[in-house]
């Protein structure tokens, strides 16, 4: 794998002591069609931190997402983006907003009529503020962090379930986004490619130490997360000792019948003696 | 499929019209405020305008060829064949040309935006441009609205240019009339009423056929089956609201213009 590129202009998040918390859900309900799909939802999760948060099919677990991005409103409650209520926030303001949070879709959601580059450098494209020369540099760099540089010039259609996904977040990270949300980041993938997309979000994660919400049903996944880091020096993904893997900014959360019935830690969900959440890992 | 009750079926269909209306009223105010897509309104005048140039071309000549046919016979029984230039003008300035090219048009492109918007609901392409910070109605709707508008006015005009011709081609080489005297009648008996009437229309059949396309588009659900049922809705709602539109505006002309 090629270092992790040195973004132009790259921006760690600031360390404002107010601004500890990146994301809060308070009580948050949504019904769809008079079924009540989430009831109650409130977590938090802190800045650097990677929440994983599990559910099985038609639990919430992409309207969870969604309404943290403001694309979904919900029906009570609110939530807190970067120190922000958004839930009280006009479309257009939520356009600002989301310059600094950064989602990768379920099924990538690129725009099949776009090479990669233009789905890469959409964003960037939209806002008009940067010569092409500087766009392009920011694609190679965005493409290089994902290892696709070679397919700049290709449409969706013409790559594979996971070279759309890496694309995704390379579209996702263009902007150095403060917040990430995944929505199934391996949903329909082989195992090695799987794989290959983790040791991406461990990446970012530990290089960029980006505040993360990962959505998955699959708990290999977000166990691999968190047991392994990303050594830079080799440029690849690693496992921890086990004494060392508290250390790690990763929490876990479980969905359930519209409730969030676990909110903690590796060792702690290890622990638990809830016989669902055991039958469920197990 | 789910019953619905009246009460709910009723609700429904208000709620349906309240989100159309939303939709075109937005399609409208977002051309006062930026970001202004130019690129991406060229690029469906393009689309909409030269890629139905065809089939309005060849649908506006075979109607005005077959209006000649039609009104021939009656004309002849009352000895005014010579009027069959005026009856065609008339007939594809006031009415067919706009209608016809408003049809073609609905069926070629308010169910191509319906099917493009609606397999981008489906497979979250919306979703991800507001993730990313561009407005859909401004990006994808007002630049559809703004070129189908602009184009179908040409359109209408080349229709029915193509429609006159076609009834005077066949008027000569099937009924023996004056190429000269066919051409000169069908122009004069044009006033302003008429025109006005005529290119009044079309500005109207391009908003609902942009409107409803992008509507039914946006508001698809259900994988590839919702979008199919997107793409017929679109079609069949703007062609039935072409036709009604049609009717209420040339009767509030008259009785404008007193004719």
């Amino acid at each position: 794998m090629a270092g992790p590129p040195l973004f132009a202009g790259e921006r760690k998040p600031a360390a404002r002591p107010s601004a500890t918390i990146t994301l809060e859900f308070a009580q948050v309900s949504i019904a769809f069609e008079e079924k009540q799909l989430l009831e109650g939802i409130s977590f938090r999760l802190h800045r650097g931190e990677t929440k994983a948060i599990f559910g099985v099919a038609g639990s919430g677990k992409s309207t969870l997402l969604k309404m943290a991005l403001g694309l979904l409103k919900p029906d009570s409650g609110r939530i807190f983006v970067l120190g922000e209520e958004i839930t009280s926030l006009g479309e257009d303001e939520l356009f600002e907003l989301r310059r600094r949070v950064g989602i990768v879709f379920q099924e990538s959601a690129l725009f099949d009529s776009l090479t990669v580059r233009e789905n890469v450098a959409f964003r960037l494209l939209e806002e008009g503020q940067l010569p092409d020369a500087e766009i392009e540099e920011r694609v190679r760099e965005a493409l290089s962090f994902v290892e696709l540089e070679h397919t700049v010039d290709m449409y969706p259609s013409e790559l594979s379930g996971g070279m759309r996904r890496r694309v995704a977040i390379a579209r996702t990270i263009i902007t150095h986004p403060e917040v990430l949300l995944y929505d199934s980041p391996t949903g329909g993938l082989d195992p090695v490619t799987s794989n290959t997309i983790i040791e991406l979000l461990v990446k970012q994660r530990d290089v960029y130490q980006t505040s993360s919400l990962l959505v998955t049903h699959r708990l290999q996944d977000a166990f691999t997360m968190g047991t392994h880091y990303f050594d830079r020096a080799a440029n690849q993904m690693r496992p921890l000792p086990a004494g060392a893997r508290a250390g790690v900014p990763m929490s876990f959360a479980i969905l359930r019948d519209g409730h969030i019935i676990f909110d903690g830690n590796l060792k702690s969900l290890r622990e638990t003696g809830d016989a669902y959440i055991q039958e469920y890992i197990s | 499929m789910e019953l619905l009750s009246p009460a709910d079926w009723a609700k429904q269909q208000v709620k349906s019209v309240q989100d159309y209306t939303i939709v075109a009223a937005r399609s409208i105010s977002s051309l006062f405020s930026p970001p202004h897509y130019f690129g991406d309104t060229t690029q469906q005048a393009d689309l909409i305008g030269f890629g139905s140039l065809p089939i309005v071309v060849l649908t506006g000549f075979f109607t005005g060829g077959a209006l000649a046919q039609n009104s021939a016979d009656t004309l002849k029984r009352f000895g005014s064949l010579t009027l069959i230039g005026q009856l065609v003008s008339l007939g594809m300035v006031r009415e067919l040309g706009p209608v016809i090219t408003g049809l073609m048009a609905a069926g070629r492109n308010a169910s191509g935006m319906a099917s493009e918007l609606g397999s981008m609901v489906v497979t979250e392409q919306i979703d991800a441009m507001r993730a990313l910070g561009t407005d859909p109605m401004k990006k994808l709707v007002t630049p559809r609205v703004v070129s189908t508008v602009f184009m179908l006015f040409f359109l209408t005009i080349i229709s029915d240019f193509f429609g006159v011709a076609g009834g005077g081609i066949v008027s000569a080489f099937l009924f023996g009339v004056d190429w000269h005297q066919y051409w000169s009648t069908a122009w004069q008996i044009l006033v302003f009423q008429d025109v006005f009437l005529g290119l009044a229309k079309p500005v109207l059949f391009g908003f609902i056929i942009a409107t409803i396309g992008c509507y039914y588009g946006i508001s698809a659900r259900g994988g590839t089956q919702g979008v199919g049922r997107a793409t017929t809705q679109a079609m069949v709602t703007s062609s039935i609201l072409i036709i009604m539109v049609d009717f209420f505006v040339t009767r509030l002309t008259m009785t404008l213009f007193g004719q």
